[in-house]
């Protein structure tokens, strides 16, 4: 067998870094690399999930004068803040999915968030205000898409007790089980402000903001989807 | 010349020392309480509510709000209200609905839209809480 031409030549490094990955461990015991193994795991899996969690916290949104200004200054005058038997909900419980792929996927996206929080897109109240619509729009679509999944992981169907609700609220309530309805479908603006034409299509029409049609589009789907899945 | 404007300086600043003592004989809403001190809380009260709704009290009353309002929103870019008062949701959300005078303007003729003179809604129509009147009145409904 011929020799190859760099058979003397020391290999590159990522060759070598495959090969020491490969090759059985001479020096250490099989014990001892699994036990420092798992401790390694525990740590990184942990500290990767802390730091997800981190970013989770009201704290951390409202570090964005974007949101500190504008959305969460409204919330605190809203029930989801402040009410009867003080149990609050910070903004990652409606905003961020509970479940842990969802949660991945959310926090992927918000980067694009992290893109235009550095290129200023809405670093005044004016221009936050031109974009409210469209933006408002992006969450309205999402929740429709989940079967308002977050509002869920609080207010479920099931658990909730008509009978102790106001006659006008249960009645509304039972008519919109029976149409399929889903919590965003009547309760928008409950946290935030409202901004021009969230009810009104000639309102939103005049306000020239093109409503992003791949949104409308994926809800639209979303939403068959999951009626044909029986839900 | 001097000692005219003296006295007169003079009986401006008596004047003023003397009626102090008058100023705390007014009572004020917050009642007898030095400006320093805190004022005594009102008396809780809870919304009252009512699925049928409250009889108007005279011919010309604005109908009094039976549902919270808490939730809702008036402002230069929305009102909430108009989701179920408004002339083409009142049917399906089985609501009152808003009376034609509100879509008359100042000169009479009729608009489309709300006249901004009716935009603010909680400034006529108001919710009921479950308090007793202030001062006694007389006044019988019609």
């Amino acid at each position: 067998m011929a020799k190859s031409p760099n058979e003397n030549q020391k290999p590159g490094f990522f060759r070598r870094l495959w090969r020491g990955f490969t090759t059985p461990s001479a020096r250490y015991s099989s014990g001892a690399l699994l036990v420092v193994g798992v401790f390694a795991g525990v740590i990184f899996w942990g500290g990767f999930n802390w730091a997800m969690e981190a970013t989770n916290t009201e704290a951390f949104c409202i570090s964005c004068h974007e949101m500190r200004d504008n959305v969460y200054e409204e919330y605190t005058e809203t029930i989801h803040y402040n009410n009867r038997t003080g149990v609050r909900a910070v903004c990652a419980d409606c905003h961020v999915p509970k479940e842990w792929i969802h949660k991945v996927v959310r926090k992927i996206r918000a980067t694009n968030e992290l893109y235009h929080h550095f290129m200023g897109s809405i670093d005044t109240k004016e221009k936050f205000n031109a974009k409210r619509l469209e933006l408002a729009e992006l969450v309205w679509a999402s929740m429709k898409a989940t079967d308002s999944r977050e509002c869920r992981n609080c207010h479920d169907f099931e658990s909730m007790d008509l009978e102790k609700q106001e006659t006008r609220s249960a009645d509304r309530h039972e008519e919109g089980f029976d149409d399929g309805k889903t919590c965003i479908d009547c309760h928008k603006g409950i946290a935030h402000k409202l901004p021009k034409g969230a009810y009104d299509e000639k309102e939103k029409a005049e306000t020239g903001v093109q409503v992003p049609q791949s949104a409308k589009e994926t809800a639209k789907a979303m939403q068959a989807y999951l009626k044909k899945d029986g839900q | 010349m001097r000692k005219m404007l003296m006295l007169a300086a003079a009986l401006m600043i008596g004047g003023l020392t003397w009626s102090v003592p008058g100023i705390a004989d007014v009572m004020s809403l917050r009642g007898d309480k030095a400006l320093d001190a805190k004022a005594t809380a009102p008396d809780r009260r809870r919304q009252v509510t009512d699925d049928e709704g409250f009889k108007r009290d005279w011919k010309e009353q604005p109908p009094l709000i039976p549902h919270k309002i808490d939730k809702d929103q008036v402002t230069l870019d929305v009102n909430t209200c108009m989701r179920c008062h408004g002339p083409d949701t009142y049917k399906e959300e089985n609501a009152p609905k808003v009376a034609d005078s509100h879509f008359i303007a100042a000169d009479g003729t009729k608009m489309e839209t709300l006249n901004m003179r009716r935009y603010f809604c909680s400034q006529c129509h108001v919710p009921q809480l479950d308090a007793k009147p202030l001062v006694d009145n007389t006044f019988k409904s019609n």
